[in-house]
């Protein structure tokens, strides 16, 4: 480095700790040496992040949060989302990028939870980070219903017309609690102003904090790793762990292919499949929003189908309260559960690779309920279907509520003490 | 052990991502003709003309200018010449003088802008060319009706059959199911201007047409994205060749 260039990092070093922070986050952050395909989604998750704020920022400047109708009868919010599609330049790519984003999203975190669960990521001493993960994906789920709402479609409107009146069925504050949301009797424009508000400014805010947070606690105790081994047992003479590499450069040039890997099959949506087969882009919501035509099969984003099916599994009325309140607080559980994972896990090792059967076969039959979960919320329910909807609830649950009896019983092998790497 | 639980992991995965298109067979089902869809400029001319001549009168198409329709090759005087009768200038959008609250009146629904029907229209169980090219041929009569024409695929419909000239008059005979489903065969009873061929194709142009303006950009967005993938995977050589290199002394 040239004397004036090291001159001026003194200068700022003297007033801002740009190298030290360099340093502990980068240069000298060392993480485990041996992250497989997995380890991918958390810095994929970042950029999608980076990917939504950049689009979004664009699409704010188009996009016009109005319920009213046009002269030709179509609402404002829906015909300025076809403005940008047809004649703000470049505004279809902008378009598509945010909404193939806000699926990608959810892709890239369900990757990022389920490697928690196979390496055992969310134990000792990593619980605050996998809460603040939690949270992540609460507010996460937030923000993508809020943003849903804004092309004012059908499947917009009709989906937050039946999302809000869940809250409806809360005992005493309900009624008053939904109509607070919408700010109206009904889904309208003023819920539209606020969702708006809320999409584009509060819940981004607090995304961005806790994904902050998330890196920090991260940064604390270091990553954990597929043989789920703490690599801070072992040290070197200078204090470097020795199955730790540092950070920048060895995983930033492995995410950086990552990055690459993900944008090609991203880009393969967004050029060529950008509705997805009407699973991205819901077909019906190609029709303007209509308060008087209730569609006649009203399903959620694939994104939260499988929380959805569990609300529809609840049936039955509970200590006189109407089972519609009890499917809410089943659909809560559901997601609020996932914080408590730290908790429930009794199994001497971390890692799938040192588990015993049992743990196997519960991880698969919860993958098997999650994906029939959401195949069975995207369909109109039948009885037959709710029969399953409520199996695989249980089944669900089960894998959570049981966890301390079955991995504590179960026969796992000895972790090794140091991590393998070929 | 792991490999296998992955494996497994792999396979239900594939196998749910492709459970959902399976889904729609569960509901009333839809018979639908494949549309033959075309970006042949030719093509989406003719369509172009049966849209402003036949649909642009009732229906709106709100998000499409006249000039956009310089992206299927016509020039600005042919557009003038042929397309613009009332007035309108070759910027202007495709709106009509109807207004939805009147027509409402008139037809029990207002007739819906189209400029996005060909997006609209699709399901699982075709696209919605394969729907509006079905729909569109499947007219029959039925004096019950008050425009004397029934459909197939939308079930009274309020929609009378514009092109009754072109394609004549169609009976249906129809046999029901013991689930109650109803079969339709569709018998043509009074030949029309055009031969059921060339109403076919008149009809395929026009369906043509309405793909193209549900979302202008498709072709242009299909081209870009074959430069960006192959972009994309040169870098992806790229990038794994330099990572390989970064990590050739991690052991």
């Amino acid at each position: 480095m040239t004397t004036k260039s090291q001159a001026l990092l003194n200068w700022i070093d003297e007033r801002f700790p740009l190298t030290a922070t360099w340093k502990a986050h980068l240069s000298e952050y060392y993480a485990p040496k041996n992250f497989n395909f997995w380890y991918f989604f958390g810095s994929l998750a970042l950029l999608v992040l980076v990917i939504q704020i950049v689009t979004g920022i664009f699409l704010v400047m188009h996009y016009k949060p109005d319920g009213t109708l046009n002269d030709a009868g179509i609402s404002i919010a829906f015909a300025s989302v076809e403005y940008i599609m047809r004649e703000v330049p470049g505004g279809w790519l902008i378009r598509y990028l945010h909404s193939t984003g806000a699926s990608a999203f959810f892709v890239v975190v369900y990757l990022h939870m389920f490697r928690g669960l196979l390496y055992g990521s969310y134990r000792k001493p990593r619980e605050l980070l996998w809460i603040l993960g939690t949270l992540i994906f609460l507010v996460l789920m937030a923000e993508a219903f809020m943003g849903y709402l804004l092309p004012w479609g059908q499947m917009s409107y009709w989906g937050a017309q039946v999302i809000i009146n869940l809250f409806s069925a809360i005992p005493f504050i309900g009624p008053d609690l939904a109509l607070i949301i919408r700010g109206d009797f009904v889904v309208s424009d003023a819920t539209l102003n606020r969702f708006f508000s809320l999409h584009v400014i509060a819940v981004p805010l607090v995304l961005i904090a806790l994904v902050f947070a998330h890196i920090v606690a991260l940064h604390e105790v270091g990553s954990n790793n597929p043989d789920g081994v703490e690599i801070k047992k072992k040290k070197d003479a200078n204090g470097i762990p020795l199955d730790g590499i540092p950070f920048h450069p060895y995983y930033t040039v492995k995410d950086i292919v990552g990055v690459v890997g993900f944008l090609f099959f991203f880009s393969a949506v967004v050029f060529f499949a950008p509705e997805f087969g009407g699973y991205f882009l819901e077909y019906n919501n190609f029709i303007p929003a209509d308060p008087l035509k209730t569609p006649p099969h009203i399903a959620p984003v694939w994104y939260f189908t499988p929380f959805y099916s569990v609300l529809r599994a609840v049936t039955y009325p509970l200590f006189g309260i109407d089972a519609k309140f009890w499917g809410v607080v089943a659909m809560g559980a559901s997601v609020v559960i996932i914080a408590f994972l730290p908790w429930l896990d009794r199994s001497p090792v971390k890692s799938i690779r040192y588990r015993g059967p049992i743990f196997k076969a519960a991880l698969v039959i919860f993958v098997i309920s999650f994906f029939v979960l959401g195949y069975l919320g995207v369909l109109a329910p039948t009885p037959g279907r709710t029969l399953a909807a409520q199996i695989f609830s249980v089944l669900y649950f089960a894998f959570f509520l049981l966890m301390p009896w079955y991995s504590k019983i179960d026969k796992c092998k000895p972790e090794p003490e140091r991590v393998n790497f070929k | 052990m792991r490999i296998d639980v992955i494996k497994t992991l792999k396979r239900l995965a594939a196998v749910a991502l492709l459970a959902p298109t399976l889904a729609f067979s569960a509901e009333v089902a839809l018979n639908l003709d494949k549309a033959p869809v075309s970006r042949d400029p030719v093509a989406l001319q003719n369509g172009a003309k049966l849209f402003v001549n036949y649909c642009l009168n009732c229906h709106s198409a709100s998000f499409v200018r006249y000039n956009t329709l310089e992206q299927i090759g016509l020039d600005e005087q042919q557009i003038r010449d042929n397309l613009l009768f009332t007035g309108e200038r070759v910027g202007d959008l495709m709106k009509i003088a109807m207004r939805p609250a009147e027509s409402k009146v008139w037809f029990g629904t207002a007739p819906p802008d189209l400029a996005l029907v060909a997006r609209q229209r699709a399901s699982g169980y075709g696209s919605g060319a394969d729907w509006l090219y079905t729909y569109l041929r499947q007219f029959y009569r039925d004096p019950e009706r008050p425009s004397g024409f029934n459909n197939v695929v939308f079930e009274n419909v309020g929609m009378p059959h514009v092109f009754w000239e072109l394609q004549g008059d169609q009976i249906a005979h129809v046999t029901e199911n013991p689930d109650g489903t109803k079969n339709y065969r569709l018998e043509l009873a009074k030949p029309g201007k055009l031969s059921p061929e060339a109403y076919d194709k008149a009809v395929a142009d026009l369906v043509s047409f309405m793909v193209w303006m549900a979302e202008p950009v498709a072709a242009k967005r299909e081209t870009i994205g074959m430069y960006v993938l192959i972009f994309l995977a040169g870098l992806f050589v790229l990038t794994y060749a330099l990572k390989k290199n970064y990590w050739k002394d991690i052991h």
